[in-house]
C-alpha cells in the first residue's frame, strides 16, 4: 500500500483568468521556475467565469484537486469579477466541505502577471497538499474511471 | 367548514362576482381532506371546489409567474411564508405584480401529510382541535395526534406570521407559535461531523433521490425557463445508475444556483417524495451567507441586492472561510 501512495500523481485542474494568473503561468515558465506537470490549466477569460458545474465537473471527470487563480481583488481586468469569484467560492467550497469533501481539495489564489515565482510556489504547494490527501474518491464518476 | 376557510371562499367569490379579477389562485379539494393541490378557479360557481386547511402547504407563489402574464387581474391567497417567495420574485422581475391581488391568509402551522403516513394514519375525512392535539376522523376509525408531531419541517422555524406583501389580509385567530429549536440547529449538528460522517450522512440521504425534479419544479427560487438539468447534452438530465454522485451534483448545483434567493419556504422536502431533508443543504448557505456578508432574508424586500451579486473589499478570503464560518 506503501508503495503505491508513493507513486500516486493527483490531478490537478487550474482554472487561471487570462489577465493575470496564465500570464503568471507564462512568466514561470519563461523563468525557468518548474511547476508540477500534473497541473492541466484551463484558461478563463476571468475567475468569474468559473461556474460552480466547472468544479464539480472537473472532480467528476477524475481531478483530485481543484484550484482556481484570479487577478489580485482590486486588480480584475474587468474591474469587479474576481469580487463575485471570491463570494461564490467561499459559498461554494464550504458547502461542499459540508457534504462532506475534504476541504484540502479546494483553494482559491490570487496571482498577479508579474508574480512567475508565486504561480510556482502555489502549485508546488497545492500538488504537495493533494498528493499528501490522496486519491478523489467522493466526488468521482465511476464511468470514467479505468479498471 | 372552518370560519376562516368561509371567509375566504366569500371574499374569492365576491371579487370573482365584482369582476375585480378574472381568476383567482387557491387550493382544490382532493379526494380526502389531506390531499389539496393548487388550482386556478374562474368562477364563483367553481368555487365549491375550493379547500383551505392544515394541509395546503402549497407554496402558491410560482404559478404566478405564468398566471400574472395572462389578461386580466388574478388574486392570489399567501400564507405569511409564501409572501416571502412572492416578494423574491417580483425583485427578480418574474411577476407582473400589477396584474396580481395578493389577499394574505392566515397560517397556523401547516400538517405533513407524510408524517401522518408514517404513523398509519390515511384516508382523512375529517379535523377537529382538541387543544394541542388533532382529532382526525379517517376511513379506518378515529386517530389522534400531537399538532406539534404532524407539522411539516418549515414550521419548526416559522418566519412570523405577518405578511411582507399583500394587499389585503384575512386574518381571524391570534397567531400561534409552532417555532421548535433553532434554525441552524441541524446544520450546526452535520457541521460538527467529521468530514467522512457528513459525507456518508448525505451519501445516504441523496442516493434516496430518485430525480423526479419534484424539488426543482415547486421551487419559487428555481424560475429559470431553461434548466441546466434539462439538457440531455449535459450528463446531468436524468438519475445515473452508474455513479452515485450524480445526485450529490444535481443537489449542490440547485443549492447554490438559488442561494442568495432561498427564501427557506421548505418546499423542497415538502414534495420530495422520499423524504429528504434537502431544506438543510439551503440553510447551510443562509447561514452562512449570515456568517460572512451579514444577516440576510431573502424575499423580505422587492428591491435591493443579493449577497451573490454584490460584494465588498473586504470579504473573507475563501481559503479561509472554513475557520470564518465555524466561529459563528
Amino acid at each position: 500500500m506503501q508503495e503505491v501512495n508513493k507513486e500516486f500523481t493527483p490531478n490537478i485542474v487550474a482554472f487561471c483568468c487570462n489577465w493575470c494568473s496564465y500570464a503568471g503561468a507564462d512568466l514561470a515558465g519563461s523563468s525557468r521556475l518548474s511547476y508540477p506537470a500534473n497541473v492541466k490549466i484551463v484558461r478563463v477569460p476571468c475567475s468569474c467565469r468559473v461556474n460552480p458545474m466547472f468544479v464539480l465537473k472537473a472532480f467528476q471527470q477524475g481531478a483530485d484537486g481543484v484550484i482556481l487563480c484570479g487577478c489580485h481583488p482590486g486588480d480584475c481586468h474587468y474591474v469587479t469579477g474576481n469580487y463575485y469569484t471570491r463570494r461564490r467560492m467561499a459559498l461554494l467550497f464550504s458547502f461542499l466541505n459540508y457534504m462532506g469533501i475534504e476541504k484540502e481539495r479546494t483553494r482559491v489564489e490570487w496571482v498577479s502577471a508579474a508574480e512567475g515565482a508565486r504561480f510556482s510556489a502555489v502549485m508546488n504547494d497545492f500538488v504537495a497538499q493533494v498528493t499528501a490527501l490522496g486519491e478523489n474518491k467522493r466526488l468521482q464518476d465511476l464511468r470514467v474511471k479505468e479498471e | 367548514m372552518s370560519e376562516l376557510e368561509n371567509k375566504i371562499i366569500q371574499r374569492a367569490a365576491a371579487l370573482l362576482t365584482e369582476g375585480k379579477v378574472k381568476r383567482v389562485v387557491g387550493w382544490r379539494k382532493g379526494e380526502f381532506i389531506h390531499d389539496p393541490s393548487p388550482a386556478t378557479f374562474e368562477t364563483a360557481d367553481s368555487l365549491k371546489e375550493f379547500v383551505y386547511n392544515d394541509y395546503c402547504g402549497a407554496n402558491l407563489s410560482k404559478y404566478l409567474v405564468d398566471i400574472s402574464k395572462k389578461e386580466g387581474m388574478t388574486a392570489v391567497f399567501l400564507k405569511p411564508c409564501d409572501s416571502y417567495s412572492f416578494n423574491q420574485l417580483i425583485k427578480e422581475h418574474r411577476i407582473k405584480r400589477e396584474n396580481v391581488y395578493v389577499i394574505g391568509v392566515e397560517c397556523q402551522g401547516k400538517l405533513a401529510q407524510y408524517k401522518l403516513e408514517e404513523k398509519g394514519i390515511s384516508g382523512i375525512t375529517a379535523e377537529a382541535y382538541d387543544g394541542e392535539n388533532v382529532v382526525l376522523d379517517t376511513l379506518y376509525g378515529k386517530e389522534t395526534v400531537k399538532k406539534s408531531d404532524a407539522l411539516l419541517d418549515r414550521c419548526f422555524s416559522c418566519k412570523g406570521k405577518k405578511h411582507v406583501v399583500a394587499d389585503e389580509t384575512i386574518v381571524l385567530g391570534e397567531p400561534v407559535d409552532t417555532t421548535v429549536g433553532g434554525r441552524f440547529d441541524k446544520v450546526r449538528e452535520l457541521e460538527a461531523m467529521t468530514e467522512e460522517e457528513r459525507f456518508s450522512f448525505w451519501q445516504g440521504q441523496l442516493s434516496k433521490c430518485i430525480r423526479c425534479n419534484a424539488c426543482r419544479n415547486v421551487c419559487p427560487a428555481c424560475s429559470c425557463l431553461k434548466c441546466v438539468f434539462d439538457n440531455p447534452q449535459s450528463g446531468v438530465a436524468a438519475k445515473s445508475n452508474a455513479d452515485s454522485f450524480e445526485e450529490q451534483l444535481f443537489h449542490i448545483i440547485r443549492a447554490f444556483h438559488v442561494s442568495g434567493r432561498c427564501t427557506d419556504c421548505g418546499e423542497c422536502s415538502r414534495v420530495c417524495p422520499q423524504h429528504i431533508p434537502l431544506h438543510l443543504l439551503n440553510r447551510k448557505f443562509i447561514k452562512d451567507i449570515d456568517a460572512l456578508y451579514g444577516e440576510f432574508q431573502a424575499g423580505e424586500a422587492d428591491e435591493g441586492k443579493t449577497p451573490l451579486t454584490s460584494y465588498t473589499e473586504g470579504d473573507t478570503e475563501p481559503n479561509q472561510v472554513f475557520n470564518a464560518t465555524e466561529e459563528k
